[in-house]
């Protein structure tokens, strides 16, 4: 089962950006794609655990500010080396102005 | 046909993405990896922080795992060393005697931590960081309350003294110089980094000569050159690396200040190649010979060599780029900043700070940051952009933390 969490308002991420949201003791990226879609996956880059949201996005990319690994934040697909593991991805919907995300529960 | 091997000599990072990327590339020939130590190749940035930290298992520095070389067909030699290569027999003669013919040849030989050249050197506890055996050796040593003096106020030492501090050690820089990683940074941000392990009550003092390292059997004390003693649990030795280019040069390779080689990454010797901290190449940007000891560099040129060696013909053009950690702190510069005409400073919240480098038509050449965690990282990055970009920027743009680099980096791109 998951649980729609209320994350964030709609404005607080301006296109092409992210944002880090932490929630029940795990941490999040929510993306603002240039069309204006929104997207979530886990916060942190699985090649050491660095907080995505520190990183660059471009176009439906996200770049990791360490060592540069990049992922398509719509899939959570890893391009390359040094990245391998897929970002897990999470739904997202907009209600009242706000972005959910659903969570699994714990 | 050609039946012998491509053989990579030395499986640190730059070897062991060499042979990863080899296979990526679709080479199906035979594929052999040789290495010094015991261990897969691994990524050294965490040798200095997280293994010292405990934050991070050692085998996660690795790059590959032991069943990846095997699927990929990747023969791993370990604990090998390569005692000799006759380039005009194309073979290499191993420390046990064995000789292996190879078609082509990369040299992936790294570099060693230099040791300090003074009395006592060889105390136990006097202990140098380059290999993860390097690592696990030192970790034990820093435990709340240890003394531990850092020789050399560079990045590797600088890295160590804020682990070990974060552990809760004593911990005292001595640095010959007059200010911390001189070599690599503006005098700027050694400043930021000098107060930041002031703060953290890491003693540093800079201009300090060294006479010996005191001890009996182990060290206990480092003799300053003004007759000073310094007590201690352990000593690191952090003053750089010697690249390992003997077997090299003795093989009749050119050799600068490391192994030459061309803009593919081609040796003297049409059949040998190099990579990484041993290697010297020619500066993407200035066409002068550099050597470069950063992750960036063992990782793209350990992927650019895959290519050369089967036959792409395209420049190695990466920007040199690095980082470094220090306590919740980190750094990271872009590019070259030698050659600019400029320097201009935007000041960031939280005592951050971003140094742009522009050359006299005003185009960025380099860039520089500070700040907590990585929230300088996304800034260089698009620096960086800005540099490849080539085009003139205004200065008042750069210098003004309001602008977004990001809006500056499309407005060049639709000039
Ligand atoms: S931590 Fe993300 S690429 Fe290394």
């Amino acid at each position: 089962m998951s649980q729609w969490i209320n994350a964030c308002d709609v404005d607080d991420i301006e296109q092409e950006d992210v944002l880090r949201f932490d929630h029940a003791g795990r941490t999040y990226a929510i993306y603002r794609a240039p069309d204006d879609q929104f997207y979530a996956t886990a916060g942190t880059c699985t090649h050491e655990k660095v907080h995505l949201a520190d990183g660059l996005v471009m176009d439906h990319i996200i770049e990791c500010p360490k060592h540069n690994g990049r992922f398509d934040y719509r899939s959570g697909k890893a391009l390359g080396a040094p990245v391998c593991v897929n970002l897990q991805t999470y739904p997202v919907k907009l209600e009242g102005g706000r972005v959910w995300i659903a969570l699994a529960d714990a | 046909m050609n039946t012998a091997p491509i053989i990579i000599v030395g499986a640190g990072h730059a070897g062991g993405r060499a042979a990863l990327a080899l296979r990526e590339q679709g080479y199906a020939g035979q594929l052999l990896l040789i290495g010094d130590e015991p261990h897969l190749p691994y990524e050294r940035p965490a040798l200095s922080k997280q293994l010292l930290l405990d934050s991070q298992p050692a085998d996660a520095c690795h790059i590959g795992s032991a069943e990846q070389y095997q699927t990929l067909a990747i023969e791993r030699l370990s604990a090998t060393r390569v005692s000799a290569i006759a380039p005009a027999k194309r073979q290499i003669t191993l420390h046990d005697g064995r000789t292996l013919p190879y078609h082509q040849l990369l040299l992936a030989t790294g570099g060693r931590a230099r040791q300090a050249s003074l009395p006592g050197a060889d105390l136990a506890g006097v202990q140098l960081l380059r290999t993860l055996d390097d690592a696990a050796a030192l970790r034990p040593r820093l435990q709340a309350g240890q003394r531990l003096v850092v020789v050399g106020g560079g990045f590797i030492g600088l890295e160590v003294a804020a682990s070990a501090r974060q552990q809760g050690c004593q911990v005292t820089v001595l640095e010959a110089g007059d200010r911390l990683a001189a070599r690599a940074l503006p005098p700027l941000i050694s400043a930021k980094l000098l107060a930041l392990h002031r703060a953290r009550g890491v003693e540093v003092r800079l201009g300090c000569q060294i006479a010996a390292f005191r001890g009996d059997g182990s060290v206990s004390a480092v003799e300053l050159a003004d007759g000073e003693l310094l007590a201690c649990d352990t000593v690191v030795v952090g003053i750089g690396i010697q690249p390992n280019t003997e077997l090299a040069a003795a093989a009749g390779l050119a050799v600068g200040n490391g192994i030459r080689v061309d803009s593919r990454l081609q040796s003297s010797d049409a059949h040998i190649y190099a990579v990484g901290d041993a290697c010297e190449f020619p500066c993407p940007v200035s066409g002068q010979p550099q050597r470069l000891e950063t992750w960036r560099n063992a990782e793209e040129q350990g992927r650019h060599v895959a290519r050369s060696l089967l036959g792409a013909d395209d420049a190695y053009a990466a920007l040199p780029w690095f980082w470094s950690d220090q306590f919740d702190h980190s750094l990271q510069l872009a590019g070259q900043l030698q050659a600019a005409a400029n320097c201009v400073t935007r000041a960031l919240p939280d005592d951050g700070l971003l140094l742009f480098y522009l050359d006299a038509a005003e185009r960025l050449q380099g860039a520089c940051g500070w700040g907590a965690d990585n929230s300088i990282a996304r800034d260089i990055k698009l620096a960086e952009m800005l540099i490849r970009s080539g085009k003139p920027l205004p200065a008042a743009a750069l210098a003004d933390p309001a602008s977004s680099l990001k809006s500056l980096l499309k407005g060049v791109a639709s000039v």
